[in-house]
């Protein structure tokens, strides 16, 4: 369909692909760390197995590192370049992200045939990133919240004091174990759009991810 | 005069209060209470209050020395359960000292005396030691249409506990019903039950849930004042660090098989006769505090676990509803009815997104797009 030459463009820094590519490594091993733990497979085959303990260090491990990469990002969207911006998380602050997002929102619906070619975030993406970054926040004090009950009274248990009073105990790993489950569908909308953005815009949406790189009509000013 | 507190006829209040000049261990040797056995409770209380071993003649000497603190023991809405559970006690002798470091001047079970004699008696225990008794209920408190679903003496028990528990110098909930409300408190708490710290709110209430309370925990806790002299130190849910500051799964006897990951399939499967763990019969100990693995029953005789049966949860608030279905580990969605479990919402939401996104694709796979004019393009 577009037949009109192309320029590159630096859209995505290096801590913007990096928060990205760890956040999927860590919800891929999460996922299947912490299937295990909620349904656990009898692996052991004598008392001396470690085999729970491992599944638990992993899914603990990848933790850590999901929690920093998240907010890494978060802190990334205060200092990096104007793609990666707190700003383009709110498309419906400004009266131009308003117009933006009903023009995709069109699109998607299937009512317009114009291709609403983006480049930075679809504003309806990123809309979907704020709740996905609320589910994080979910996973994440939930989990440490009941990480942290191996010590009670330690600096983590105190500091998260406050999840204890919102949640019961068992509320908590049901918070937790449901919102893996949200995360999963949203990877499925995640996929999809990306899939479907790539072939329509021709914007290299995404190779973008490993590169950085998105490809527009316009010269970058 | 009897060794057990029901033969001690419990009408004479009189007599009683002669008995609160003297000092735990004098009445010990009057009771022919032998010296072994009482450093030997001491030992076990040193144990229970997780104290080191080194305590021990330090808490022998405090009890020897301190006057016996006045009770008063009401029944709310209960089952008895833990007052069965300190009387019953395999050990005689351990009973025995519980019973005589107290000077129980009102147990509505157990004493001796009935109707006006008895309500006197506790008039008489709160009026002469205001400020200086301590206060033990048993049972959930109705709070619903002004609480008349519980009433002793022609008193509700909301009544009761305010006047009781006012003038307390410190009130003790023992058992999950008098902590949290209990099963009387459980959907749809028909009578408005709550705990004493609910109730009564600005007395000082220590919880001991559990569902019976640990009598050893319930005695600790008074020789900890009676050896420190102040009330131990409590976690958010006004529990005793000593007895609650721990989860069961971390000091459990099955938690190696645990780690190990060999778990009880079934009831009467091979793993549940070897002492597998039980948490995928839905153990509750990963979210119970309680000290129920080095503590157990009835003089260390047992507890759920040790006898093939997953922790219900017993001693956390509400665990009716909380901790429920018992036998599964994670709770039913609210919302969905019965049996809906999170992973069948789970995998629905996902076959349900991956079947709209697929007609989505084939619908956009047909249409023809536009290209965007200059004005319209942003880059």
């Amino acid at each position: 369909m577009s037949n009109q030459p192309k320029f590159k463009r630096y859209i995505w820094e290096l801590p913007v692909r990096w928060c990205h590519w760890v956040n999927m490594a860590c919800i891929v091993i999460l996922s299947v760390s912490g299937f295990f733990i909620g349904n656990p497979v009898s692996f052991g085959s004598s008392a001396s197995d470690f085999t729970m303990g491992w599944i638990r260090f992993i899914h603990f491990t990848a933790a850590y590192l999901f929690a920093v990469s998240v907010m890494s990002r978060v802190i990334w969207s205060f200092i990096g370049n104007k793609y990666s911006s707190w700003r383009e998380f709110f498309p419906l602050m400004t009266d131009a992200g308003r117009k933006k997002t009903v023009r995709m929102l069109r699109y998607y619906l299937l009512i317009d045939k114009e291709v609403p070619e983006t480049v930075g975030h679809n504003p309806l993406a990123t809309a979907a990133y704020v709740v996905l970054f609320g589910i994080y926040s979910v996973m994440i004090l939930t989990g440490f919240a009941l990480y942290a009950q191996h010590a009670p009274q330690g600096s983590m248990h105190k500091a998260l004091g406050f999840m204890y009073v919102l949640f019961s105990d068992q509320g908590m790993r049901l918070a937790h174990h449901i919102s893996m489950w949200f995360i999963f569908g949203f990877v499925i909308n995640h996929i999809y759009s990306a899939w479907l953005m790539d072939i329509k815009e021709h914007g290299g949406e995404i190779s973008s991810m490993f590169s950085g790189y998105k490809f527009t009509v316009k010269k970058e000013e | 005069m009897g060794k057990r507190l029901e033969g001690d006829g419990r009408g004479g209040v009189e007599q009683d209060l002669l008995r609160h000049d003297c000092s735990i261990g004098e009445i010990l040797k009057q009771r022919g209470v032998s010296r072994r056995d009482f450093l030997r409770f001491c030992s076990a209380m040193t144990a229970a209050m997780a104290l080191p071993a080194s305590f021990a003649p330090r808490v022998a000497q405090a009890l020897d020395q301190v006057k016996r603190p006045t009770l008063v023991w009401l029944e709310m809405q209960s089952c008895t359960g833990d007052t069965e559970a300190l009387l019953r006690s395999a050990n005689p002798t351990v009973a025995e000292i519980v019973l005589e470091i107290l000077s129980v001047d009102y147990h509505e079970t157990i004493m001796a005396a009935a109707g006006h004699q008895a309500e006197g008696a506790l008039d008489k225990a709160i009026a002469d030691f205001k400020g200086n008794y301590i206060c033990v209920i048993e049972g959930s408190i109705s709070t619903k249409d002004g609480g008349i679903y519980g009433t002793t003496g022609g008193k509700t028990h909301l009544e009761r506990a305010r006047q009781v528990c006012g003038g307390a110098l410190a009130t003790i909930a023992v058992g999950t019903c008098a902590a949290y409300g209990g099963i009387a408190a459980a959907s749809p708490n028909p009578t408005g039950a709550v705990g004493v710290m609910e109730a009564v709110p600005g007395t000082t209430v220590i919880n001991l849930p559990g569902c019976p309370v640990n009598a050893d925990n319930l005695t600790a806790t008074i020789v900890h004042y009676l050896v420190f002299g102040k009330i131990p130190a409590l976690d958010s849910h006004g529990r005793p660090l000593f007895a609650y500051g721990k989860r069961i799964h971390d000091n459990c006897e099955r938690r190696p098989h645990f780690d190990a990951g060999q778990y009880v399939e079934q009831w009467g499967d091979d793993g549940h006769r070897k002492g597998f763990c039980l948490y995928k019969m839905g153990c509750k100990g990963p979210a119970t505090f309680h000290n129920c693995p080095s503590q157990r029953y009835n003089e260390k005789t047992s507890w759920p676990i040790a006898a093939g049966h997953p922790c219900a949860g017993c001693s956390e608030p509400h665990f009716w509803d909380t901790m429920s279905p018992m036998y599964k580990r994670l709770p039913n969605v609210p919302g969905f009815g019965i049996e809906q479990t999170a992973d069948k919402i789970g995998l629905g939401l996902v076959v349900g997104a991956g079947a709209a996104f697929a007609v989505h694709g084939a619908l956009n796979a047909l249409r023809r797009d536009k290209e965007p004019n200059e004005d319209t393009r942003e880059g």
